[in-house]
């Protein structure tokens, strides 16, 4: 379905070494316009590595990125988000004093110009908020509403609304739901439905199986700083894929210990 | 599972609509507002005829007031950016033995010696910043070390240089000086002395002044405490580089992954907190005509009070600079209100330590309501 697309983003056999230790041993992966790729792994599997590396954070030791087809060197996250590379941390996503208007503008602010001098046009981030936040499903009692009153997926709705209203065309989303209650990740993942129809590429860090095949296209696993392969939905079963993070034989064993409840 | 999660369109029945009280409650400038009223009515209450609301009060209490709007002006922004400055007591200090070093003592042009020391204080704020966004140390152990440094050398190079800690006769080289006028001059004098005829004020009725006002003019430190809080005003609330203020402090790393130069904003404020304190400096010794080791002592202090009485987080991402003025201004009638009123002048400092627990328990508060922790 995404072959007859060029991808977006392919990095090619990254490693990451940090002193002795082999974060990424060689990890391929491509991202498509408009598709949801699930990157799955367990705790230490070297999930947060590889995001740092594709949005600018981390150099790669080796290895190459293509973006839009063209090799691309990031000095620093700011270069990423420029060219369109947007990621939503889970905890950093917003600022809990700040109004949802300012936090939506940060590093952005709208200027209205006065004689020489710019002054931050309010009337227009606050239009320009309350229009997105209630495209995206929320209701703000008004912009200057601080975020601290919003629930951790409202945070998460308002930081993604965010990246894509700055025109992010590649969206990283660093375990948004691991945080959150069952209606709470319902809201954020119909909210990565809505901007991968939009024809954004949503990148999904999660180690929730349920949760990526709610809404992932392709699944990558990453295990131990090496992928496992990419599967495409509908390949792959749910327990596969646990089975895959967990690195199989060990899970097998424990689950039998667990009556096979996890 | 997407489409069964769409969340309603309608207001969400679980968020309570805010009352007017608690929309009230939760602007920093509250706990300013409500004790500036406070002050002011229990002083025209109990010290109506003790001469505190004459022309001359009004004057001593407001240039006192001004004072502390002005350091508290630097300290509230750099509160907000998530920083404090202690060393702005001893830069106070420092700045004024600079300039009466440079201009007395080496017989520089008074324009001169507080250019170089706005220059030099304001350097030595950007190192406080450097110091502190490149260790990562806190700033209170960064401008803690400066608080001695600066006091250090502000006692020892008079002596070093003319054997006494206190450095005059600073007026008998400023005079007609335009720079020293900026810093110690008066304005509408003209309009006072008709208020003066028009006997709206008091006049002298004696001795070489005889028909002059008692108050012949604003004078410009009063002047600078309302530019700058307009400046701060307007430059928190109404810029892009307000907005990174508040960033900075409210959470330095979400702000630096969405691209707000945190470093930047952290290391400026700091010159700006170095930039207040000097022209504090300046004011005073212009007016005193002489500068001393020991001036400033405290005052970082008293500005962190005045900026947390005007509603300010000492956490940083949130305050006013409105609300650390009326801070000040409470501080500026408290002090001289007990004067006029025939209190013991060390009550003041029970007052302070009482208005200063009862504001931060106050901003705890408020902050719980901002942000809905329970």
């Amino acid at each position: 379905m995404t072959s007859i697309h060029a991808p977006l983003i392919e990095m090619r056999n990254i490693e990451k070494h940090f002193g002795s230790v082999i974060a990424l041993a060689g990890v391929s992966v491509q991202i498509y316009p408009g598709e949801c790729h699930c990157l799955l792994g367990d705790n230490g599997a070297g999930k947060s590595t590889f995001i740092k590396t594709m949005s600018g954070v981390h150099k790669p030791t080796r290895g190459e990125i293509l973006f839009e087809g063209k090799a691309m060197q990031f000095d620093d996250p700011r270069d990423a988000i420029t060219a369109g590379i947007a990621t939503v941390y889970q905890d950093l996503a917003m600022i809990p004093l700040m109004s949802v208007s300012r936090n939506f503008f940060m590093g952005n602010e709208p200027l209205k110009k006065f004689g020489p001098f710019g002054f931050f046009d309010h009337e227009k981030a606050n239009r320009i908020t309350m229009e997105e936040m209630r495209a995206m499903g929320i209701n703000l009692r008004g912009p200057d509403q601080a975020v601290g009153t919003l629930s951790g997926g409202e945070r998460q709705t308002v930081a993604i609304a965010r990246a894509v209203h700055f025109g992010a065309k590649v969206l990283i989303l660093d375990e948004p739901t691991s945080a959150l209650g069952v209606r709470q990740t319902a809201n954020v993942l119909a909210t990565v439905d809505k901007v991968r129809k939009k024809g954004i590429a949503v990148v999904f860090i999660t180690h929730n199986v349920r949760h990526a095949m709610a809404v992932g296209d392709r699944f990558t696993v990453l295990n131990r700083g090496k992928t496992l392969g990419t599967a495409q939905r509908g390949q792959i079963t749910p327990e596969e894929l646990q089975d895959l993070m967990a690195g199989g034989q060990e899970m097998a064993e424990l689950e039998g210990s667990l009556g096979g409840t996890v | 599972m997407a489409d069964a999660a769409q969340p309603p369109s309608m207001a969400d029945e679980r968020v309570k609509k805010m009352s007017g009280l608690r929309r009230a409650l939760i602007r920093p400038e509250l706990g300013g507002i409500v004790g500036t009223i406070a002050v002011f009515t229990f002083f025209i209450l109990f010290a109506f005829d003790s001469g505190m609301f004459s022309s001359q009060g009004v004057l001593n209490w407001s240039i006192v007031s001004a004072q502390f709007m002005i350091i508290a002006v630097g300290a509230c922004l750099l509160m907000i950016a998530g920083e404090f400055d202690l060393s702005v007591g001893s830069m106070i200090g420092f700045a004024g033995m600079s300039i009466a070093i440079l201009s007395v003592t080496l017989g520089w042009p008074v324009w001169l010696a507080i250019l170089t020391t706005f220059v030099l204080c304001i350097a030595i704020g950007g190192l406080n910043g450097y110091i502190v966004v490149r260790t990562g140390l806190p700033s209170f152990i960064v401008t803690l070390a400066f608080l001695f440094i600066l006091r250090g050398f502000t006692i020892f190079l008079p002596q070093l240089i003319e054997r006494k800690t206190i450095i005059g006769g600073i007026n008998d080289v400023s005079a007609g000086d335009p720079l020293a006028w900026l810093f110690g001059g008066k304005i509408l004098k003209g309009f006072f002395a008709w208020l003066g005829e028009a006997g709206i004020i008091s006049t002298f009725e004696r001795g070489i002044n005889k028909g002059q006002p008692v108050v012949d003019g604003i004078p410009m430190l009063i002047v600078w405490a309302i530019v700058l809080v307009i400046f701060g005003h307007v430059l928190l609330t109404r810029t892009r580089f307000g907005n990174w203020i508040f960033a900075a402090g409210g959470d330095a790393q979400a702000a630096r992954y969405v691209g707000v130069p945190v470093n930047r904003v952290k290391i400026l404020m700091f010159m700006f907190s170095a930039f207040c304190a000097t022209v504090f400096a300046t004011c005073q010794v212009m007016e005193f005509g002489s500068a001393g080791a020991d001036r400033g002592l405290l005052k970082e202090f008293e500005a962190i009070i005045a900026v947390v009485i005007g509603g300010a987080l000492l956490t940083g991402g949130y305050g006013s600079v409105i609300g650390a003025a009326l801070g000040a201004l409470i501080f500026g009638v408290v002090q001289q209100g007990l004067f006029f009123a025939g209190v013991e002048s060390s009550l003041f400092r029970v007052f302070l330590g009482v208005i200063l627990l009862g504001a931060v328990i106050l901003n705890t508060y408020i902050r719980r309501l901002i942000t809905g922790e329970r």
